[in-house]
């Protein structure tokens, strides 16, 4: 049942990842990278992360999306037609240097890692057993990425707001 | 019952594909997607280790990373708005001011 669940997704994530890199319309693009921020989601599910499994699906597939689809919308992109100035060669190679890629990671992983998921823990993936290490052994990262959460805010209303003539 | 080694390997196809729409795509909304996919990416291979090891730091980290995907997609469109103003493009091949 598991399995099935995560080859149907796994296909998924893969099938809309490319129409994310490979679509010339920016909002097809953002449509489909959606589908493929709420696939990854019901694989954390799938791994018994429910917690940041619902987190993913408000904070990615919500806010996110939102902010992107927003601003193409606002921007008011059209698609991109024209030939690459950089010609055929950086659109071969790049595909390929990502293959290579793709194939030194997944051999190491292969080689590396485990061939079955030990048994889970108990309130393994839970809010209350997350947000316990949260404040106790990592409050101090907590209140840093807060910081930088307003830091981003202040920076973007500053970036987005100066009048450029 | 799920191979953790499968798992590894999707996110690190998925990290690749990312890493292939950064390089060829030309629109800077387009290139910020892509950068978010690849966040994505490693962020399922920490819930797999999380997974194998059983403990809750590889879920905080990922806690941490999409704190740091939203900051970055913020940060990030400012600037996309900005450079919009500025040049009336997205276009990365028409913003070269600083290539070398």
């Amino acid at each position: 049942m598991e399995l099935i669940a995560f080859f149907v997704l796994a296909l998924l994530l893969i099938a809309s990842a490319l129409v994310v890199i490979t679509h010339r319309n920016p909002v097809t693009s953002a449509v489909a990278l959606a589908f493929n921020l709420v696939a990854i989601a019901g694989l954390y599910m799938v791994l018994d992360a429910q917690f940041l499994g619902l987190l993913q699906v408000i904070v990615y597939a919500g806010a996110i999306m939102v902010l992107i689809l927003f601003v193409i919308m606002l921007l008011n992109l059209r698609d991109e037609v024209k030939p690459h100035p950089a010609g055929t060669f950086q659109r071969i190679l790049a595909p390929l240097a990502s293959l290579l890629f793709a194939f030194v990671i997944g051999r190491a992983v292969v080689l590396s890692a485990p061939s079955t998921f030990p048994e889970k823990a108990a309130g393994f993936g839970t809010a209350s057993s997350i947000g316990q290490e949260l404040f106790t052994r990592f409050y101090y990262p907590f209140e840093a990425i807060s910081l930088l959460l307003v830091v981003a805010m202040v920076g973007s209303v500053l970036l987005a707001k100066r009048k450029v003539e | 019952m799920i191979d953790p080694r499968m798992v590894l390997v999707l996110s690190a196809v998925l990290f690749a594909l990312g890493v292939a729409g950064v390089l060829t795509r030309r629109g800077a909304i387009s290139i910020l997607m892509c950068v978010e996919l690849m966040l994505n990416a490693g962020n399922l291979a920490f819930i797999t280790f999380a997974r194998i090891g059983g403990g809750p730091e590889a879920q905080i980290y990922v806690f941490f990373v999409m704190t740091l995907a939203a900051a970055e997609a913020a940060a990030g469109l400012a600037i996309v708005i900005a450079l919009f103003r500025l040049r009336g493009t997205t276009d990365v091949d028409e913003i070269n001011l600083l290539k070398w």
